[in-house]
């Protein structure tokens, strides 16, 4: 699969889209969902698991699943929330049914949590400033890292996704009641984290 | 507060917004440092030219190609033991067989060349024996003889 360079613009495929669907289309339409939600998928795995090379197969595995099923997509919830339950369901299913191997494979190619906290945009700031922002991801990272399955899932396409809660609540399965809870625990370890009280 | 506290005490918030506004400054900051990192990894990682599954595969490819060839060693070394082993056993067996019939080519001849010395012995014995009155006799039958 290629390698996408840059980020698009985020197109949504509406239930409107999908009902003047023509059959000639739907290759070129999946392959437009394939470069515009992409990097979203691979980022949100990426963050999952820190582990670049599992991050990858398992964005693959998305997409052929998507494209395996897109005849049936209906079009009820954006190509982005489908997609994104995908990866979801496909990250539990390799979590469930291969713990060891998981494991294994995590401890052996999963990236060092203060090596992922390195990634800093090279922006106009001070090396005190650069300092502070490194401390603080990865503080972040330490609390991610003690959250649980669920509670990771909801906290990464919250604040790095920047997902709505309904968005979430579609994407997870959960209620949105529940899905608040999950981001109220995760806060919480966060800012417990970062020194702040509970 | 808790941010779930803050939630439940405003009931007319609009459900699916969280009330980040109300998130502390670092914890805002810290999330928004957090958010900006994964994306610029994930974009890093995205652009970086793909080898990963080539690599993986040569990788396998040599991977099963040192196995088969370890194997084949192993199985080389085993059966060219074995085949040593039974060699060597082999020669043993045909050495002792070796000696055991010489040793009996020697027993024979020793019990051949026993027999012969009895006969002669016995000849002499009985020739010296024959009564003197019985030479004439004895002289006529080598006579007959020749």
């Amino acid at each position: 699969m290629a390698a996408g360079t840059a980020l698009e613009t985020m197109t949504r495929v509406t239930a409107h889209e999908i009902a003047g669907r023509e059959p000639g289309t739907a290759s070129e339409e999946f392959s437009a969902v394939v470069t515009t939600h992409r990097p979203q998928i691979f980022r949100f795995l990426l963050a999952s698991t820190r582990d670049v090379d599992l991050a990858e197969t398992l964005t693959q595995e998305c997409f052929l699943k998507a494209h395996r099923n897109w005849g049936s997509f209906r079009g009820e919830s954006s190509a982005m929330t489908w997609l994104m339950r995908i990866a979801i369901n496909l990250q539990k299913d390799h979590w469930r049914n291969r713990r060891m191997q998981f494991w294994r494979h995590t401890q052996t190619n999963s990236v060092d949590l203060d090596e992922a906290s390195d990634w800093l945009p090279s922006g106009e700031r001070s090396a005190e400033q650069k300092l502070l922002a490194h401390e603080q991801v990865g503080h972040v990272w330490q609390a991610v890292k003690g959250l649980s399955e669920r509670q990771r899932t909801v906290f990464l396409l919250r604040y790095v996704e920047e997902q709505e809660l309904s968005e979430i609540a579609r994407a997870t399965g959960l209620s949105e009641g529940t899905v608040k809870a999950h981001l109220s625990r995760a806060l919480g370890r966060v800012r417990a984290e970062l020194g702040g009280k509970r | 507060m808790s941010v779930w506290k803050r939630w439940t005490s405003r009931p007319n918030e609009r459900a699916g917004q969280i009330a980040e506004d109300k998130l502390e400054p670092a914890l805002e900051q810290a999330l928004k440092n957090f958010r900006v990192s994964v994306h610029a990894w994930s974009e890093a990682e995205l652009s970086r030219p793909r080898t990963a599954t080539k690599t993986v595969r040569q990788r396998s490819w040599r991977l099963a190609a040192g196995l088969t060839l370890g194997c084949a060693l192993v199985a080389g070394g085993a059966g060219g033991g074995v085949y040593q082993h039974h060699h060597r056993q082999e020669l043993a067996r045909i050495a002792a067989a070796r000696v055991a019939e010489q040793q009996r080519l020697v027993a024979e001849q020793k019990a051949r060349d026993e027999e012969e010395d009895l006969l002669a012995k016995v000849d002499s014995d009985v020739s010296r024996e024959v009564p003197s009155a019985m030479e004439p006799l004895a002289q006529l039958m080598d006579d007959t003889t020749r």
